[in-house]
């Protein structure tokens, strides 16, 4: 019996128990999956009903060592798009897999009964078959981490993003609100970012308020103290505005020195402070 | 041999840097700067390097050390145009430019060698 025998009997054997397999696959699927919630019940079982197709399509051609090939094209998209929906969905990698080797035991029972009179055959149908459902397994976990991989990639650009506006205040008045812990690669954008906008608008002033920044500890000061000097370098003034009081302690218990930096508790005193600068002031009505 | 021009505006200098820096270049602006600084007997030197994008550990000592020699002789000094690469690098390099004046352009420059000096 060639390998093409057992693909077409392998083949047949699924076509003509599908509805079973697909019942005992699903009924498996919900034993095995503690959190069900994920995915639902009716995708669950149109993703088995649609597996088990591809599958039963794709095992006709014979290549049963070889997931690459051009006839599992069809298997693998479709593992493709169930295994990137589930990371999407906050699946756990073992869930994923679990969908695929829990289709091993009810296909084997068929595969049991369909080669009983061939025990050799049986022996080798089913390590092929062990070991191509082993494979699809891998190739899921593989598709599963790529898709996490990817979100998490989009979400670190993202927060770089977020992280860093800089803000007109008013005419020669840039305000840079930073939210967050300041580490060496957001400072870089930092700095960057707030320089090109001091070119941009000519603004003589930059306030940069650190309301937003959880701990300032001496490697944040340095920071900020770089991004001052360059700003200083360009001929912009900034102030440092937003200081909590527990910051202030902080600032001074590690012996930061902010001496040469016009410091304000809000962003408002911050405010006052560069409109004066600018020779502006405001008055009220009335 | 090449040099970077120096302009006399009443008792101003002004020195704009309109290409690339090299050490050589550096140097003899160095001289001649200290040179026409008590010949023409300079109260305020405004030095322009909005056109220089590229500095190296050299040149940004060079602009440090020129700052300040003009500042020794008496003169007010202002840099003015620092580009953002160019002051992120300074500022890697500890080169702060301590006592130096700073601007964002040759208008705002002169107005504050103005407002302090004349």
């Amino acid at each position: 019996m060639t390998t093409q025998d057992y693909a077409t009997r392998i083949s047949q054997l699924i076509q003509e128990h599908e509805a079973e397999i697909g019942a005992e696959w699903v009924a498996q699927l919900e034993a095995l999956t503690v959190r069900s919630t994920v995915v639902s019940k009716e995708q669950l079982r149109k993703h088995c009903q649609q597996f088990l197709t591809a599958f039963s399509n794709g095992t006709r051609a014979g290549e049963l060592g070889n997931i690459d090939h051009r006839s599992w094209d069809e298997v693998r998209d479709l593992l493709a798009e169930i295994s990137s929906t589930r990371a999407k969905g906050g699946s756990t990698p073992s869930e994923t897999a679990t969908f695929i080797f829990s289709l091993k035991q009810p296909l084997f029972k068929h595969l049991n009964a369909g080669f009983v009179n061939d025990p050799a055959a049986l022996a080798s149908a089913s390590w092929t078959i062990s070991s191509l459902l082993d494979k699809f397994g891998l190739y899921t976990i593989e598709v599963f981490q790529r898709a996490r991989d990817q979100i998490i990639v989009r979400q670190q650009q993202e927060l770089l993003e977020l992280s860093t506006p800089v803000v007109k205040l008013w005419n020669g008045i840039l305000a840079l609100p930073l939210i967050g812990t300041l580490d060496s690669a957001r400072t870089q954008v930092v700095m960057e970012n707030i320089l090109q906008k001091i070119v941009d608008t000519g603004a003589a002033i930059a306030i940069i308020d650190i309301t937003g920044v959880p701990t300032v500890d001496t490697l944040v000061a340095q920071h900020l103290m770089k991004t001052i000097a360059a700003a200083r370098l360009m001929g912009a003034d900034c102030i440092i505005s937003g200081i909590r009081p527990q910051i202030a302690q902080t600032i001074v218990h590690l012996g930061v020195n902010l001496e040469d930096v016009t410091t304000k508790a809000s962003l408002a005193d911050a405010f006052v402070v560069a409109l004066e600068r600018t020779g502006t002031s405001i008055v009220k009505k009335g | 041999m090449e040099r970077i021009p120096i302009l006399r505006m009443g008792n101003l200098l002004l020195v704009t840097i309109q290409v690339d820096m090299h050490d050589r270049l550096a140097m003899t602006l160095q001289d001649d700067l200290t040179e026409r600084i008590v010949r023409d007997n300079a109260k305020g030197v405004l030095i322009d390097i909005s056109a220089l994008d590229l500095v190296d550990s050299f040149i940004g000592r060079m602009i440090s050390n020129t700052a300040a020699m003009a500042r020794v002789l008496d003169a007010q000094t202002v840099v003015v145009g620092m580009q953002p690469a160019v002051a992120i690098t300074l500022v890697e390099l500890g080169l702060t430019l301590h006592g130096v004046k700073t601007a964002l352009n040759v208008e705002k420059g002169m107005a504050l060698l103005g407002k302090t000096n004349f």
